[in-house]
């Protein structure tokens, strides 16, 4: 792991997902950048994907199933090069291919269409018993809100994965403890998580989601796993590095205006390596 | 005079998942704890390692399926309709239908046939439901013979589709030599110059019934098999419009939102002409033998014929 590298790439998808919140005039900054760590060391070092062949049938499959972070997931695709960085401009825009929620029909590199909440998780599922009933050796890796995680169908999916067996699936949670309505514990606490995945049978990993040898030592976890699926509960912060964001719940769906959004660049650009 | 014979088609559903299951590895049948009930069993005992029961969770069981045709298989998940259309309609609309995933939703236990386990468990929405997913397509078979066949056409339709199966066995009525069934194209059984009966499912047979009582009354009835509600066959529809005076469609389902609208929608905008409809007047259901309750419910020949009466 080249942890300079890795930390300048995880700059670089936050700066898209600035960019294209900016252009969009809407969309979903905080979370996004929440969990981008977490997803440029998936794309990065990790997951075993071809830019050039993205349909590749034996690639690591990934599932944003908080399908609103598509800004992450698209930053991380143009960092990657399965899409071009300018195209983040077009983001939410009429016939743009970047939809606010993502498309697998339309979008190279993109698994699964996500969008409502506590689906992506039980595709993901679908995706690895595939593998299982295949023999392939493909993983597959799906990342959920902390606020998510209040679906019912999250925990119909890990009953499930636990029950097949699915040591091939990593559920990560991106744990920011901020959802639209406020904290966690002031909506609906689901804490405590890392009991509850532990109780589904869960090889379960706690790590701050913003450390990248954390998120090493947990995939590597992962992979270790034999006979059950993996959930890394990744504490992380929403908005993580665009100072006026950093924590703050009323970033959850909202975009920066010309002002901050000069300012949000100006930390990233501080952001040393 | 020797028996009509009678077969659900939900049997018919389980016996040619077994048949393609034998021809193609790529079938995967999915069930949540029914599969004793929807017949995904007789899959199960041949291909045991190809079926997975998701338990009592049939939101989850859509979204496997969406996991599993996405990497290319082809997956055939079941329940009863009231859970595998009705629970899981935004799981569908989102996860197989936005998707365009190969995935086929196999209902059985659909209508107030379902008899008496009462209306908490008699689906007659799931026509309207599905209907209104964009690519979707919506069959709705009337024997095991056409069940067998639209088990076979949906497993070679690359794309959503859904499959409405009944508890009670029914008449078997298309069994001859020129039986053909393609997707969308609606089937004319008896040509007819005064009313026409479009009927799906079950009621097809009692369609058949009544046209056979109102000849002997002096009133030519023509008889249209509608098994895919979704694409309907416009075609059939119009020609049936300008040739006779009168429509009644025949379904076990809400009058609202199945059959009946579709074919409302065609004649509107084509040819108008008068529509009937025969079904569950947007009423629940409740416990009773099938039978009796059809019989309730005015969803028999007798109940086709006073419409056509009515009607014309």
């Amino acid at each position: 792991m080249d942890l300079t590298l890795l930390k300048k790439r995880a700059n670089e998808v936050r700066k898209g997902i600035i960019e294209s919140t900016f252009n969009a005039k809407c969309g979903h900054p905080g979370g996004s950048l929440s969990c981008a760590d977490i997803l440029t060391y998936l794309y990065f070092e990790k997951m075993n994907i071809k830019v050039d062949e993205p349909k590749w049938d034996k690639r690591d499959r990934f599932v944003m199933s908080k399908g609103h972070c598509a800004p992450a997931l698209y930053a991380v695709l143009a960092e990657k090069g399965f899409i071009p960085k300018e195209d983040l401009k077009t983001l939410r825009k009429t016939n743009s291919y970047l939809q606010g929620h993502p498309d697998m029909n339309k979008v190279p590199g993109v698994d699964m269409s996500t969008g409502s909440l506590g689906q992506g998780v039980s595709a993901a599922t679908g995706m690895a018993l595939s593998a299982k009933l295949s023999g392939e050796s493909y993983n597959v890796y799906t990342i959920l809100g902390d606020g998510e995680i209040s679906e019912g169908q999250v925990w119909e999916a890990l009953l499930f994965a636990n029950a097949k067996k699915l040591d091939n699936l990593c559920v990560i949670v991106d744990n920011n403890d901020l959802q639209i309505d406020g904290r966690l514990c002031e909506v609906n606490s689901p804490y405590p998580i890392k009991e509850k995945f532990e109780a589904f049978g869960f090889n379960t990993v706690e790590i701050n989601g913003h450390d990248f040898y954390e998120i090493e030592y947990a995939l590597n976890k992962f992979t270790q796993c034999e006979g059950k699926p993996t959930a890394i509960i990744a504490k992380t912060i929403k908005g993580k590095d665009v100072s006026f964001m950093e924590d703050k719940c009323e970033w959850h769906g909202k975009a920066p205006n010309e002002e901050e959004y000069k300012i949000a660049m100006a930390d990233l650009e501080g952001v040393e390596f | 005079m020797s028996e009509i014979k009678k077969i659900a088609t939900r049997d018919a559903y389980g016996d040619t998942l077994k048949e393609l299951g034998a021809k193609h590895d790529n079938l995967i049948v999915l069930d949540a704890d029914l599969a004793e009930a929807t017949k995904t069993i007789k899959f199960k005992k041949e291909f045991p390692e190809r079926f997975i029961d998701c338990g009592i969770a049939e939101g989850n069981m859509i979204g496997v399926a969406a996991g599993l045709a996405s990497t290319g298989k082809v997956v055939f998940a079941s329940s009863f309709a009231m859970f595998a259309a009705g629970r899981t309609f935004e799981q569908i609309r989102n996860s197989v239908g936005y998707t365009k995933l190969n995935v086929k939703i196999a209902a059985t236990h659909g209508g107030i046939s379902v008899g008496e386990d009462g209306a908490s468990h008699q689906c007659n929405e799931d026509f309207a439901l599905m209907r209104s997913i964009p690519g979707m397509v919506v069959l709705s078979p009337s024997d095991a013979v056409e069940a067998r066949a639209a088990v076979i056409a949906a497993y070679n339709y690359n794309g959503p589709c859904y499959l409405r199966f009944g508890r009670l066995a029914v008449p078997v009525i298309n069994d001859n030599p020129d039986y053909k069934f393609e997707i969308g194209k609606g089937i004319t059984l008896k040509e007819g110059n005064d009313v026409t009966l479009i009927a799906t499912g079950l009621m097809v047979g009692e369609a058949i019934e009544a046209a056979k009582e109102l000849e002997a009354e002096g009133i030519s009835a023509r008889v249209i098999n509608i098994h895919t509600l979704k694409p309907i066959d416009r075609d059939i529809i119009i020609k049936a419009a300008k040739e006779t005076k009168l429509i009644v469609t025949c379904e076990e389902h809400n009058i609202i939102g199945g059959l009946g609208e579709a074919v409302s929608s065609v004649v509107c905008e084509e040819c108008p002409t008068k529509v009937l409809r025969v079904g569950v007047n947007d009423v629940f259901g409740k416990s009773g033998p099938a039978l009796e309750l059809l019989k309730e419910f005015g969803l028999t020949k007798d109940a086709i014929i006073e419409k056509v009466k009515k009607g014309l």
